[in-house]
């Protein structure tokens, strides 16, 4: 294997983890405000980019992106309004059941309003030949895209948790429900915000990933499996840590490509979800002390 | 009282309508039962959607014409989402619950596999609309299907390369039962075809990005790339060529033959050489060719009706639905054994994908002249020449 063909699968590695990494962000935030996981994460973003897929007939591209985004983020609210906050008793477990049960819901309902054709975006830059050559290899200029758009996104939710009061009265909900109702915060609008914030942002994974992996009605499972992986791997609630993740699985599933049948490929994520839940369950980059104080 | 005698007028008013309604159905003949199972959603949608539509208009059609021999067909169609346990309860249904004469379909050749013994046992006639050449070879007496053979695909991509002088190729195929029926035949010819498979790799039908996969195969110098598969990944392949620079020539299976592929593709599917019945270039052919008029007439019909463009897997279930209704009048019958001796003595008949000449040993039909090299050229469909 010469150097500029090692390039190329690190390169390639980058490219999927990538799209890993910006699917497993929006785990994260709903995991952070209420300490459950949304699988119904995965559906957010194929309604994202259907959605802005339908308008860019008839608006500009960033426009229907803008849109589609707006339009996710409240049925991500809707989500939560109607399934989620009237759940009496809500334990953790039938939480997420409800999630799943949203999942396959929204992927019905996606069926119908759209069909089972696979659409994309065009791409942001370029075409769909356009390459970036770097030292001898090549990469489409939307991995670049999506890498950058990961890198804001964290930045911005970073930011937004530790520094402003509505980031941080929904960690406080997600530490103590009951303590953050007694200081004064709306913990239910907070869950609900949690949920609009992750629809939001999945929408924006949806369709910066669009013109690289293409956009089916039914692919939103798959994606959020490798995410969900992801998201776990790198601890869950830390968004840092789950680009970092995906790049790590990324990298992983194109080693064992190379060495291997490609057909082996897809064992990896599962072997990954495996080990780490059996020898370090708060993921690679979570502190033991911390993560044991958690609910789930 | 008042509202006794009521009741006893309601209950004569309901029996006459209801009597009324037997007698229409006595003076009309009962339909024929037909069944068809199509992955009209999930991951094989591509062809179970178009198969599903043209089944539905053909069956219209010829019902508004007098149905067959004075009968309505009634088409059942199931929906199996592309997975081969929901072909196998659905044809169960079919044979046990609903009785039907023939089932058209499953899409794809995985699900057609599953089922291929329980229509056998059934003694239901089985028209696939898949390609493998597995489902009709060894031939099971009730087992038929209508597109072309694989393997004669397979030999139409080496004639193609070999005219290009190409010898050391790269195989990529996906996970489900087209693509292992595919690969299984390119490692049988190509020895005989004398073209060297340098690698062979298999990916996940529902892949997001393949430039990994496609960058072992530019690791080992390939010449050309085949891909043979069904799904969506046929327009990933394309795109991810371009954008690691695998600048080789690509070609497709038969699988390709689907507008929505190439616009999927991109300036990258341009270029792309592909085996395919003559649908797609339908307005291209010569006026006398024997198959112009029916390719004309189906995609004017399709494309009038469903606003779509036309593809070739819908004409695959044109082809099953002719084929039976040509082979109920023949037989004169709606019994199925009857009706399958007719099917299996069918010749010359002309079908979207070709001329069908069916016999005891061949329930394919189709012989490798029922292929044309196809090419994309600025996003369109044309024929290719070397």
């Amino acid at each position: 294997m010469n150097s500029a063909q090692i390039i190329q699968y690190c390169l390639s590695g980058i490219t999927v983890g990538s799209i890993y990494a910006i699917v497993a962000i929006g785990f994260n935030i709903i995991y952070n405000t209420t300490g459950i996981i949304n699988f119904a994460q995965g559906e957010f973003l194929i309604v994202g980019a259907m959605m802005a897929v339908s308008l860019t007939k008839v608006v500009p591209l960033p426009v229907a992106i803008g849109l589609a985004v707006v339009i996710t983020t409240v049925l991500g609210g809707l989500v939560e309004v109607v399934f989620i906050r009237r759940v009496r008793d809500a334990s953790v477990l039938r939480l997420i059941v409800i999630t799943i049960g949203v999942s396959i819901l929204i992927r019905e309902a996606m069926l119908h309003i759209w069909d089972e054709k696979v659409r994309s975006l065009p791409y942001f830059t370029g075409t769909d030949v356009s390459t970036i050559s770097v030292m001898g290899a090549h990469i489409s200029p939307q991995v670049l895209w999506v890498l950058g758009v990961s890198a804001v996104i964290v930045t911005g939710l970073t930011l937004f948790f530790r520094f402003t009061l509505i980031g941080r009265a929904m960690r406080a909900c997600a530490d103590d429900r009951m303590a953050a109702r007694l200081c004064g915060i709306n913990d239910r609008w907070m869950v609900t915000l949690s949920f609009m914030l992750s629809a939001g942002i999945g929408a924006i994974a949806g369709c910066v990933i669009s013109p690289v992996t293409q956009t089916q009605y039914d692919m939103g499972a798959p994606l959020a499996i490798k995410g969900f992986t992801v998201a776990i791997l790198g601890g869950l609630g830390n968004s840092i840590a789950a680009i970092a993740a995906g790049l790590i699985l990324g990298l992983l599933e194109v080693l064992m490509m190379s060495q291997f049948q490609a057909a082996y490929k897809e064992a990896v994520s599962i072997v990954v979800l495996l080990l780490i839940l059996v020898f370090r369950p708060s993921g690679l980059f979570a502190r033991r002390d911390l993560s044991s104080l958690r609910a789930f | 009282m008042k509202a006794r005698s009521m009741g006893v007028c309601g209950v004569l008013v309901a029996g006459l309508i209801l009597g009324l309604a037997g007698c229409e159905k006595k003076s009309e003949a009962p339909p024929i039962k037909v069944g068809a199972i199509f992955s009209v959603t999930g991951p094989a949608s591509f062809l179970g959607a178009p198969e599903e539509k043209t089944a539905k208009m053909l069956c219209e059609k010829i019902n508004q014409s007098g149905g067959i021999d004075g009968r309505k067909i009634e088409l059942i169609v199931k929906d199996s989402g592309g997975k081969s346990e929901n072909a196998v309860s659905l044809a169960k249904q079919l044979i046990d619950e609903d009785k039907v004469l023939a089932i058209i379909g499953p899409s794809t050749s995985g699900e057609t596999m599953a089922i291929k013994n329980i229509c056998q046992e059934g003694k239901t006639i089985l028209i696939s609309c898949a390609a493998a050449e597995t489902i009709v070879n060894p031939v099971a007496s009730y087992v038929f299907k209508t597109p072309q053979k694989d393997s004669d695909a397979a030999k139409c991509i080496f004639k193609a390369m070999k005219q290009k002088g190409i010898s050391k190729v790269g195989v990529i195929t996906s996970n489900d039962g087209f693509g292992m029926a595919g690969k299984a035949q390119i490692d049988k010819l190509a020895p005989d075809e004398g073209i060297t498979v340098v690698i062979s790799e298999t990916y996940d039908k529902q892949e997001a990005d393949l430039t990994g996969v496609l960058t072992k195969l530019k690791g080992q110098n390939v010449q050309a790339v085949i891909n043979w598969s069904i799904v969506p990944a046929q327009a990933l392949v394309a795109k991810n060529m371009k954008q690691i620079a695998l600048n080789v020539p690509l070609y497709q299976s038969h699988g390709f033959g689907n507008i929505k592929y190439v616009q999927a593709g991109g300036e990258a599917a341009n270029g792309t050489v592909f085996p395919c019945g003559r649908l797609l270039v339908a307005d291209s052919l010569a006026n006398d060719h024997p198959q112009k008029a029916l390719l004309v007439k189906y995609k004017e019909d399709y494309e009038g009706k469903f606003n779509e463009d036309v593809s070739t897997f819908g004409g695959h279930a044109y082809d099953a639905i002719l084929i039976l209704a040509e082979a109920m009048k023949k037989a004169g019958s709606t019994d199925r054994d009857k009706v399958r001796d007719a099917l299996e003595n069918l010749t010359g008949f002309v079908g979207t994908a070709g001329i069908f000449n069916f016999s005891a040993q061949d329930h394919g039909g189709l012989t490798i002249d029922a292929f044309e090299m196809l090419t994309v050229k600025d996003g369109k469909f044309a024929v290719y020449k070397n």
